[in-house]
């Protein structure tokens, strides 16, 4: 049962997080200049956004579920069957960041999810 | 939509160390809480016991820095490509994370397993021959 529920935070959780993280990079905008000072100037930047922290926030809740989860599963188990995220972050991306997903996106994700559950089958 | 010069060239190569450094940032922890214990046994009174362990485990701290190390290339591309894409694309980490887990830490890896990760990767095809970008440029 235990195990239900880590997967759940760290899905939903992260997902949720990358969507804010992403939200959050959009409005910092694209990155031209990678040298370390420009890169450290983007990050600090980065953190005067709102969005960012809840993303931070909602990452570190995955992050802890993830560690609990892999207590008790292995590794080669546990990372391919959080690509459940690929749902969740195809819908967030078009209801939360207004993206196009195409068609052909979402066969992939389709494809992904059918091979989510064959790892998951796969479990002792 | 128009592409500036290089932006599929740049957006592989930050891809790349994604799916480098994710992986092994999750092997190492998986390392590292291997030593702390199961989950399944933890109970309310040992957190703060399980919380140091995890704190002074060097494995945990290495993998820390590898995703560190994954999120800040992470970062940089969702500034210019979907999220959309560069999750489904970054998913060749599942690949690598059970190539690592079956060399590194010796887990056994069913055929079944191996299959559905190939599917995975096959369903990253797919998703890697789209667009990195749907949106108008700011």
């Amino acid at each position: 049962m235990r195990e239900f529920l880590f997967l759940f935070l760290i899905v939903t959780a992260g997902t949720g997080g990358e969507l804010c993280v992403s939200r959050a990079m959009k409005v910092v905008g694209e990155v031209h200049d990678f040298r370390p000072a420009a890169l450290v100037r983007f990050v600090l930047r980065a953190m005067g956004v709102g969005w960012m922290w809840i993303g931070i926030a909602m990452m570190t809740l995955a992050f802890f579920s993830l560690l609990a989860m892999l207590s008790i599963e292995n590794v080669s188990f546990v990372v391919p069957v959080t690509a459940l995220s690929y749902a969740a972050g195809a819908f967030g991306a078009t209801l939360f960041l207004r993206e196009r997903v195409s068609p052909q996106r979402w066969l992939g994700v389709f494809i992904v999810c059918v091979g989510v559950t064959l790892v998951w089958l796969s479990r002792r | 939509m128009k592409d500036s010069p290089g932006l599929h060239l740049k957006t592989y190569a930050l891809i790349l160390f994604i799916v480098l450094f994710a992986p092994l940032g999750n092997v190492l922890l998986s390392k590292g809480m291997k030593g702390v214990g199961s989950a399944k046994d933890w109970a309310r009174g040992d957190i703060s016991h399980i919380f140091g362990s995890i704190i002074t485990s060097g494995y945990i701290w290495l993998g820390i820095a590898c995703l560190l190390t994954f999120f800040v290339a992470y970062m940089l591309v969702l500034t210019w490509a979907d999220y959309s894409y560069v999750q489904p694309a970054s998913s060749f980490s599942y690949a690598v994370v059970a190539l690592l887990g079956y060399f590194l830490l010796g887990e056994a890896v069913p055929l079944l397993r191996w299959i559905g990760i190939f599917v995975i990767c096959v369903g990253v095809f797919v998703v890697g021959h789209t667009h990195p970008r749907t949106t108008e440029k700011a």
